[in-house]
């Protein structure tokens, strides 16, 4: 009557094995966009080795390289690939250092409203009553709001707090504003995920067996919940580096001293009618190139994770 | 055999009313569904008492109503002797309780958390109730577990879903027996289960009541399961226990018109043939259940009484609890 | 010895999945002469659904008919193309599910669906099919079938439900009747009074009937015989009496062994070790063999055929040396 004697495998046989890694395999849109993805990320990660030149430092800097057009123009030349902008500042490198910054905010801001939405979300079905009603509400009135608003509202609060804020304060105040934008989608979706579980059996076996609560939600419900957040977080990213990318466009975003691709695009704006087009075409392309694998990976997630689907 | 839990005019009301918006606007009455409306038994040490009934009948919720799950509306429970309410306002006392009375549900899908591993399951009331030293300690009483429930130790390490139906509901046993209760509630264990499944199951069962002297709350829906299993059996409709018997009693002499057409009406295997007496009806809504007698517009002997006045529960001489106005005036 | 209405023979479906192709169905033959109710018995995955859906043409892709063959009335079914089935199912074939509330729209009035069903497969006029739609609700002892022609799946109850879902299923005189596990949503005492129905008007109606079930008391009740399904092919079929009292294939027995009866007596019930092997690992020969208590060598290696033992047939070799000897 004994089941079969071969040993469990391990998680990555497991996964390697599973129904998710056999539908990426199979799918050359999700290899592709994983791929572009990876690539975005790695430069943006390394960038200080991998970028040919270190465009903020400013002894590297050349006045006389000013608006030079990219390589395969004439007037162009090897060393700056992607032309220079209006300082003599490598185009390319700027993009690499960009979108670090780029990437950073807009995961650091999915990684806030992650916690908090998902967080609120377990509350919420969990404790039903008056604190669902309660947090529901909430979510209710943070959707009325345009979210560049309310991102631009905490940004300009923040400024007038903290008139004197050193850099890290910056990221920190923007990378909530973001954040606050975005909660609401992870809160509502795991609430309903939460509010199925809670009437599961297992979870009422773990009451019966006389669990707290609050271990019942972190350590049962929350890892049948996260499978729909994932999927989400991962199109959000796409989102906030867009959010972070208009808000630095304004100019109210990311410190001057650390450019964002958004910040990239609002200088090479103010010289495009001159006819320098590379200073701000190339960080939008570089901006719609991460923007889009990242959906891209999120449209193949949520597909390869619905159980109806596959 | 003095009675290891005793239950006494137990009932539960639940508000299923519509939101107060709705019954402020378009003026909806507010609407309470009595799933157990005031059962009262006894289960000896050592012995299994099963409760049946149809969809709608309560038998879940009481079952619930014991473990913990809900708060009675009214009643009283009492374990070993010490009435329950008071056991749960202290942790402590509350917490022994819990190790003392488990719970095994239908579903076997549903019933173990899927990300888990089989060990963390089984474990999980071995560690919460602080009966392990550490790993190892836990790892070798998890094996115990499964072995006495005939699966392997090395199963530990395994994922639910790489079981069968059967193989789930023997680690649901597993996880219940781990902290050796006294008292287990079976909510329909074998229902989701194949006929040959179901069998090993039931035998499992047994075989462990035998061993180590455990009590049982059967609640099923299939009456030959029950007849195989229990040796009191409760039946009950629409929230109320109609009879309580034993076993022997209650399956050879029915007394209760409902328990009687139930009886008529199982398929069976081996009384194919015999003569059928026609059902009437179906399980009226439980939002609005008929006066006096729940039973009387199916019943074939009601009167002007089954439907003005709920009947009690009488015993009749041979211990057989009844609530039957026909019963107790002789016509039945 | 009457044509039979339906003959399936050596009938295989298959799954093909990314792992392999899966063999659903493997060999599986039987007839249904008209009027009679012949049951389909087994536990989960034994296949017993698959062969209803294969009969009806219902088959979820990417499950496919691999082999064999269907015939309904001598005309083969099987290899039909969709219009055609679609004609034939309905018309020829009627069919019942287990879940009575989706086998109804929810959207349309039970008047309706019964008359539309009507009116595609028989030649009648509207207010002839309306009164036959009455008629077949009446039937089925729907009472005040007029209103209730009127109104909505969600306002009958689970019986009811079943009850319109037959008279669907009979709308368009059908010879044969599919019915999969229809009344294991059902309280017991529903059970009785749906079964005891279907039996009654399939008689009336001259419909024979495919009922497919796991409940062999409801076998017991309806089936003039029974075929025992095992992994994906037929082990036992036999008339229902002897099944139930004289198994001859060494699983029927465990299968009529392990259910407990009403005039049972035994302190344990009898058990079949192990469990139903899954589609991707069916033991070599006799798919039984590794739980079997009379395994034999020959088992281990040969497939055995449905042979005749005593009152059945089974698909067994120990039935094979008492028909040599």
């Amino acid at each position: 009557m004994s089941t079969t004697t071969a040993a469990a495998p391990g998680a990555l046989a497991r996964f390697l094995d599973g129904d998710v890694w056999h539908s990426f395999k199979n799918s050359p849109m999700a290899i592709v966009a994983a791929l572009i993805a990876l690539l975005c990320v790695f430069c943006a990660l390394f960038a200080p080795w991998v970028a040919p030149h270190n465009p903020f430092d400013m002894t590297s800097i050349d006045l006389n390289d000013a608006r030079r057009p990219p390589a395969w123009m004439d007037g162009g030349s090897a060393k700056f690939l992607l032309g220079t902008d209006d300082q003599g500042r490598d185009i390319l490198s700027a993009i690499m250092y960009g979108a670090r910054i780029s990437l950073f905010v807009g995961v650091a801001s999915v990684l806030v409203s992650m916690v908090v939405g998902v967080a609120l979300g377990l509350l919420s079905g969990f404790a039903g009553g008056r604190t669902d009603a309660l947090i529901m509400r909430v979510c209710d009135v943070m959707l009325s709001f345009p979210p560049l608003l309310v991102a631009l509202l905490i940004d300009g609060v923040g400024r007038a707090m903290f008139p004197n804020a050193d850099e890290t304060l910056a990221f920190g105040v923007l990378i909530v504003a973001i954040s606050l934008t975005g909660w609401v989608q992870y809160a509502r979706t795991v609430r309903g995920s939460t509010m199925v579980e809670r009437n599961r059996e297992y979870v009422q076996a773990a009451r019966v067996i006389g669990v707290a609560p609050l271990r019942i939600m972190f350590r049962h419900v929350l890892p049948n919940v996260m499978g729909p957040v994932l999927v989400l977080a991962t199109i959000h990213v796409a989102a906030a580096i867009l959010t972070e990318a208009t808000l630095s466009f304004l100019g109210v975003g990311v410190p001057p001293t650390s450019p964002s691709l958004g910040t990239l695009i609002r200088i090479g704006n103010d010289v495009l009618f001159s006819g320098e087009w590379w200073i701000t075409i190339f960080p939008g392309l570089m901006l719609i190139l991460i923007a889009l694998s990242v959906n891209l990976l999120g449209d193949w997630l949520r597909d390869a994770l619905n159980p109806r689907l596959r | 055999m003095s009675a290891l839990v005793q239950v006494d005019d137990l009932a539960k009301i639940f508000d299923v009313s519509p939101p107060w918006l709705n019954r402020v606007l378009e003026r909806k009455p507010r609407q309470f569904v009595h799933a157990v409306d005031g059962v009262s038994f006894a289960i000896r040490k050592g012995t299994t008492l099963a409760l049946v009934g149809e969809s709608g009948c309560g038998k879940s919720t009481v079952a619930r109503l014991l473990v913990g799950l809900y708060e009675p509306t009214r009643g009283r429970v009492q374990f070993d002797g010490q009435d329950t309410a008071a056991l749960k306002s202290s942790p402590a006392s509350l917490r022994n309780l819990r190790r003392r009375m488990q719970m095994i549900f239908q579903d076997p899908y549903a019933s173990l958390n899927p990300r888990w591993k089989v060990l963390d399951i089984v474990g999980e009331p071995l560690r919460e109730h602080g009966l392990c030293s550490g790993l190892e300690s836990l790892r070798a009483k998890v094996g115990e577990l499964l072995r006495s429930v005939g699966l392997a130790a090395v199963d530990m390490e395994k994922f639910p879903h790489q079981f069968s139906g059967g193989q789930r509901q023997r680690i649901s046993i597993a996880r219940a027996l781990a902290t050796q209760p006294e008292f287990l509630v079976c909510d329909e264990p074998t229902s989701a289960l194949d006929v040959s499944v179901q069998a090993q199951v039931l035998n499992i069962m047994k075989d462990l009541q035998r061993e180590q002297g455990l009590t049982y709350l059967f609640i099923s829906h299939n009456l030959a399961v029950v007849r195989h299993v229990s040796d009191q059996v409760g039946v009950m409709y629409l929230g109320r226990l109609v009879e309580l018997a034993d076993k022997i009693e209650l399956f050879a002499r029915p007394r209760h018109p409902y328990t009687r057409m139930l009886l008529a009406a199982i398929p069976d295997i081996h009384m194919s043939g015999s003569s059928r007496t026609p059902v009437q009806g179906e399980v009226p809504n439980p939002l609005n259940p008929p006066s006096g007698c729940a039973f009387h517009p199916r019943c074939p002997h009601a009167n002007a009484r089954c439907a003005a006045e709920r009947p009690a529960m009488i015993e009749t001489p041979q211990g057989v609890r009844v609530a039957c106005h026909a019963v107790q005036e002789g016509r039945l | 010895m009457t044509a039979p209405l339906l003959e399936v023979r050596h009938l295989r479906v298959e799954f093909p999945t990314r792992r392999g192709t899966l063999l659903a169905l493997d060999d599986i033959s039987f007839d249904i002469s008209p009027g009679e109710v012949l049951g389909v018995v087994g536990e989960s995955g034994a296949g017993k659904s698959l062969t209803g859906a294969a009969i009806i043409g219902l088959l979820e892709p990417p499950g496919r008919i691999a082999g064999g063959e269907i015939l309904l009335g001598g005309r083969r079914i099987d290899n039909l193309p969709y219009e055609q089935m679609r004609a034939i199912r309905g018309k020829r074939i009627g069919a019942i599910f287990q879940d009575p509330l989706t086998s109804l729209n929810p959207l349309y009035t039970v008047g309706r669906q019964l008359t539309e069903t009507i009116l595609t497969h028989l030649p009648v006029s509207a207010e002839e099919a309306r009164a036959r739609a009455v008629k077949l609700l009446q039937e089925t002892g729907i009472p005040a079938a007029e209103q209730r022609l009127e109104q909505y799946p969600h306002q009958f109850s689970g019986g009811m439900r079943q009850r319109v879902v037959i008279a669907l299923a009979l709308a368009a005189q059908p010879e044969l009747i599919v019915a999969d596990e229809p009344t294991t949503a059902l309280d017991v005492s529903i059970q009785a009074q749906i079964i005891a129905l279907l039996k009654r008007l399939c008689k009336e109606h001259g419909a024979a009937v495919m009922l497919v079930t796991h409940d062999m008391g409801v076998i017991a009740e309806t089936c003039d015989r029974v075929a025992v399904m095992y992994a994906g092919r037929i082990c036992e079929i036999g008339p229902v009496h002897e099944v139930i009292h004289h198994p001859a294939h060494p699983y029927s027995r465990g299968l009529m062994g392990s259910i407990p009866a009403m005039d049972d007596t035994r302190e344990r019930l009898l058990q079949i070790d192990g469990a139903m092997p899954r589609l991707n690992a069916i033991p070599k020969g006799c798919a039984f063999n590794p739980r079997c208590p009379q395994v034999m060598e020959r088992c281990r290696s040969e497939r055995p055929e449905l042979r005749d033992a005593r009152h059945t047939r089974a698909a067994c070799w120990l039935h094979a040396q008492e028909a040599d000897s």
